[in-house]
This record gives structure tokens, sequence and C-alpha cells, in this order.
């Protein structure tokens, strides 16, 4: 009688616990089925290395859709990493314990606010401002890289803090004890203990600011172009999608689902990465 | 290098500061003043500029063109987050259950888990939209659907629940089980009794955070749930939540006004849930010490 329970109590939570494995075969078998034999048709040259969107005359090409989303991931990081790692700094060992009270809830809200949100923000006074100042039409890379790198600056403030809060105090101590004053003990002997945990908070930045859709379709300007400068509208692979799904059919469409497996390829290379620096910040 | 033989030498009382370290302590403090100024910009220019347009008509029951009513999606994004809860909280929970309580080391399907349920924590929601459209609206047949968007979504706060569920279970000493074994309780009976109450406030914390995520969220349900601004009447309904409709309205750029409101509202639902959220965690470290 027991036993029984205790059997379908077992099979249940090992039922529950292989869903993850399940959504993420069906997720992998659905998009490369929908979007590989896109790629074929197109071919993987003309597909990844062509330069021209056109889906109205049958081309195709993500290329410059793909160097917009590396762009607009390096102008995050470009701003981002700077600001993330001095604020894990002063969280971890400059603020007292009140302030810490205060700012780390205020960096979780930064965390926590909708990217429609952030997108909205950057329409109404990042573009106007960036419209004045540089006499363009606003919607650009840098637009984009300034929120895109707001957006990821609580990822790598939390895993950064993390990081460094997890170094033994005894490493602080012996700095001072050699002669450094604070300054040169957190950043000579703290921060390079703490690297591969800092890292692994940037490259989760990374998979944050490359998948991010909704903000960024809203300030990039989404011309399908390579842009020349940092003041040109940018598309990047997730806007390509969400701008042309609602109306697309047939190659075009497929087209757009292979625009989402090039993406989910980049994101699983980013999580590769992300568990390796990880797993050894962790050792 | 003189520099350095001089502070040696001399052995001040008060340790020489080098410019490197006054710009350095500069930077850090430039760096977290930049930080909350965003914040507070942010969250300041949209109550600004939001609060006072906020109007009775923008609460009308049923949405038109003309009073863009919020109502409707904010019953529409309640009906989201329930939904989704009720599918991912069993699920997430059974299997951190399964993770903590049922396996042994080394365990390969364990080892499986694991990587894929990081693997979904990495996807980005406009992946998942997609796989919601061809899996739950095209292969399904449900279309554009509460149900097709809420599945989606739950997959995607899974990984969420797993991983503090998970957290949860494993602070709760092993005296605790060791216990219960003892006075004769089988697994599951030391898991429901025994394990999972004093688990329960770090698994409601994983619960606020994925509501906080599903509030948020938008570009996994423009595909999934679509964009029809109505209460649905059914699960198989297309709904519009908060976050979808404000993204709609800001990209038709027709209600200016209507959409600083609605970005109000939308921030102050997800400010109560952060605090709600450090609440709990407050109370959860309080329980720890």
């Amino acid at each position: 009688m027991k036993s029984i329970k205790e059997t379908i109590a077992k099979v249940l939570f090992t039922a529950a616990a292989g869903i993850s494995i399940l959504a993420v075969a069906l997720i992998c078998i659905f998009l490369f089925a929908s979007g590989l034999p896109a790629i074929g048709e197109i071919g993987v040259l003309d597909f990844l290395g062509g330069t021209t969107w056109r889906p109205a005359a049958d081309q195709y090409g993500i290329l410059p859709m793909i160097i917009g989303s590396v762009y607009a991931t390096i102008g995050a990081l470009i701003i981002g990493i700077p600001i993330g790692l001095f604020a894990a700094v002063y969280l971890s060992r400059f603020a007292s314990p009140r302030v810490k009270r205060i700012l780390t809830p205020g960096v979780e809200l930064l965390a926590g606010i909708p990217s429609v949100i952030y997108g909205f923000f950057g329409l109404v006074v990042l573009v106007p401002l960036i419209r004045e100042v540089f006499n363009v039409q606003g919607m650009s890379l840098l637009a984009a890289s300034i929120i895109l790198g707001i957006m990821i600056l609580p990822t790598i403030i939390t895993v950064a803090r993390n990081a460094i809060d997890a170094v033994p105090d005894s490493y602080y101590e012996g700095a001072l004890a050699l002669g450094a004053d604070h300054e040169r003990s957190v950043f000579r002997v703290l921060v390079p203990a703490a690297t591969s945990g800092i890292m692994a908070g940037v490259v989760l930045g990374v998979g944050r600011a490359i998948g991010e859709t909704m903000a960024v379709v809203m300030i990039a300007g989404n011309q399908a172009v390579i842009p020349d400068s940092i003041l040109d509208g940018v598309r990047t692979l997730t806007t390509n999608i969400v701008l042309e799904m609602g109306y697309a059919a047939d190659l075009h469409r497929e087209a757009l689902i292979a625009t989402a497996v090039v993406l989910f390829v980049f994101v699983l290379i980013i999580n590769i990465v992300f568990a390796v620096l990880n797993g050894r910040s962790k050792r | 290098m003189s520099d350095t033989a001089k502070a040696t030498v001399a052995a001040p009382r008060k340790p020489h500061r080098k410019t490197s370290s006054i710009i350095l302590n500069a930077l850090v403090h430039l760096a977290i003043f930049l930080t909350v100024a965003v914040l507070l910009i942010v969250v300041g220019y949209i109550l600004i500029m939001g609060i006072p347009n906020l109007r009775p008509e923008l609460f009308a029951f049923e949405y038109n063109s003309d009073n863009v009513s919020m109502f409707p999606s904010l019953v529409d994004t309640l009906l989201a987050v329930l939904l989704t809860l009720v599918i991912a909280v069993p699920l997430g929970v059974m299997a951190a259950i399964f993770l903590v309580e049922y396996t042994t080391r080394g365990n390969k399907f364990v080892k499986i888990v694991r990587l894929t349920a990081e693997t979904l924590a990495g996807i980005p929601s406009i992946v998942y939209g997609l796989f919601g459209m061809l899996f739950f609206v095209v292969f399904l047949g449900w279309g554009l659907s509460l149900l097709a968007g809420c599945l989606t979504l739950a997959i995607m706060v899974l990984p969420t629940v797993m991983r503090t569920t998970e957290e949860a279970l494993r602070a709760v000493p092993d005296s605790y089980r060791e216990g219960s074994f003892g006075l004769g309780a089988g697994r599951l009976r030391t898991v429901l009794s025994v394990v999972l109450p004093p688990a329960m406030p770090g698994i409601l914390g994983g619960i606020i955070l994925s509501i906080g995520r599903i509030v948020g969220e938008s570009a996994a349900l423009i595909f999934t749930a679509g964009s029809v601004a109505s209460i649905p009447d059914s699960v198989f309904g297309s709904v519009r939540t908060m976050s979808v409709h404000m993204y709609v309205l800001a990209s038709e750029g027709l209600h200016i006004d209507a959409t600083y409101a609605t970005a109000v509202v939308l921030l102050v639902i997800v400010l109560l849930i952060n605090a709600l959220a450090s609440f709990v965690a407050k109370r959860l470290t309080r329980n720890e010490e």
C-alpha cells in the first residue's frame, strides 16, 4: 500500500523533471525543422553571408542583422561592463551595510523593469536627445546600445558582486597586511581572484543583450543595412523576427524562423561559455 | 619606485594614498551614482509624465480605439499570471523535489535535466515566442490564445521555479530528513510534511520572481497569445497583457498620453512585485539567522 504511493510519487517527480528535457527537445525539433529547410533553399552562404534582405525580391541575407546584433551587444558591453563592475565593487567592498540594504533592492528593480518600459523610455527621452545633439534621425545603434547597456547593468552587477563577495576575507586582509591600501587590495587582489565569476556575469549580460527584442525594436531604427556609424539605424536578429513575422508567408516566414535558429545557436554557444566559466568560479 | 621606498622607510601612521587609489575610489562612486541615477531617472520620468495622464476612461470596462482602456489588459495579465503559475509551479516544484530528494550523485538523467534547465534559462523570449507559435498555435491548432501564451510562459519560468525551489530544499538541514526517517516516515511523507514546509518562503520567492517575469514579458506573447484587447471567454481566446498593450500603444504612437499612463500602471505593478519579493527575502534571511 505504502510502496505504491511512493512509487507513484517517484514516477510523478521524475516525469516533472523530464519536462525540461522534453521542452528543449521540442524547441530544437520545431525550430530546426521549420528553419533549416529554408536555409537549404536560400543557400547557407547566401543566407548567412548575404548583405541584402529584401523578401519581396526573394533575397534573404541576414549578415546585416548578425552584424547589427554584434554591434549592439558590443555597444551595450562598452557601457555595461565598466559601470557594472565598479558598481559591483562598491556594493561588495565599499558600501556600509545600511547603504547595501537600500541599494540592493534598487538594482533588483532595475532588473525587474519590463523591456517595453525601457524601450518606451528610450523612444521618448533618448531618441529625441540624440536627434537634438547630433542632428540626426535619432533611432540608432547608439540609442539601442545605451538602453541595452542599462538593461544588462543589473545582471553584471549582481553576478560580479556575488563573485567578489565569495573571495575569502583573508585575501583582503593579507593585502592590507602587506601595506596595500583599501582600493589597491580590492582591485589588485579581490577583483583578479573573482575574474571568472565576473566574466560569467559579462557572458550572461551578452546573452541578455543579444536576445533582447522589444526594447530594441522601438529605438534602433530597424533598417536592414550594415550601419556605417553609431548614429545609423540598425536591425538585429531579434527585431528582424518581430518586425516581419506578423505578415510573413512561405519562404519569407521560414527565413525568419531560420533567423531564430541562428540566434538560438548563438545563445547555445553563450550558454556553454557561461557554464564553463561558472563551473570554474565555483571551484 | 622611490615612492614605495619612502613609504616603507618612513612608515607613516596614515598610509600614503596613491593617486591611482584616489582615482579608483572616485570611479567606484561614480559607477554606483550612475546606476542609481539611471534607476531614478527612468522610474521618475515615467511617474511624472504618466500620473497626470491617468484618466478614468483608461479603466473603462471595454477597450476601444477612443478610450484605449487598459482594463481588459489588466484582467488579461492577471489571468496569464494565474494560468502560467498553475502550470509551471507544480511542475517546477516537483522537478526540484526530484533533483534534491530522489537522486544520487553522478546520475546521468539528473545531469541532462540540469543542462536542459540551464539551456531553457538562457533562451531569448522571442525564440520562445516563435516556438510557441510553431507548436501550440499552429501544430496543435489552438490559434492565438491565452492557453498557448501561458504554456509558452510556463516553459520560460520553469527554470526559475526549479532553481529557487532547489536552493530552498537544499537549505533544509539533513537532520530534519534523518529525524523523519528515524521516526519511520517514508520518503514521500518526509518530503511533504518535513522538508517542504521550511522551504516554503524560498519557493514563494521563486514564484514572485516568476510573476515579475510574466508581467514584463511581451516578445513571447505577441505570436502566441496575440493582442486582442478583451477579456477572453475561454482559454482559447486571444489576450493582450499589459506589456503587450504598452508595446502596441507605443508602436502605434497615436495615444502618447495613454501610453505614459499605461507605463505608470505597469511600472507600479512591477514595483509592488519587487517590494513583495524583497519583503519575502528579508523574512527568509531572518529565519535563517
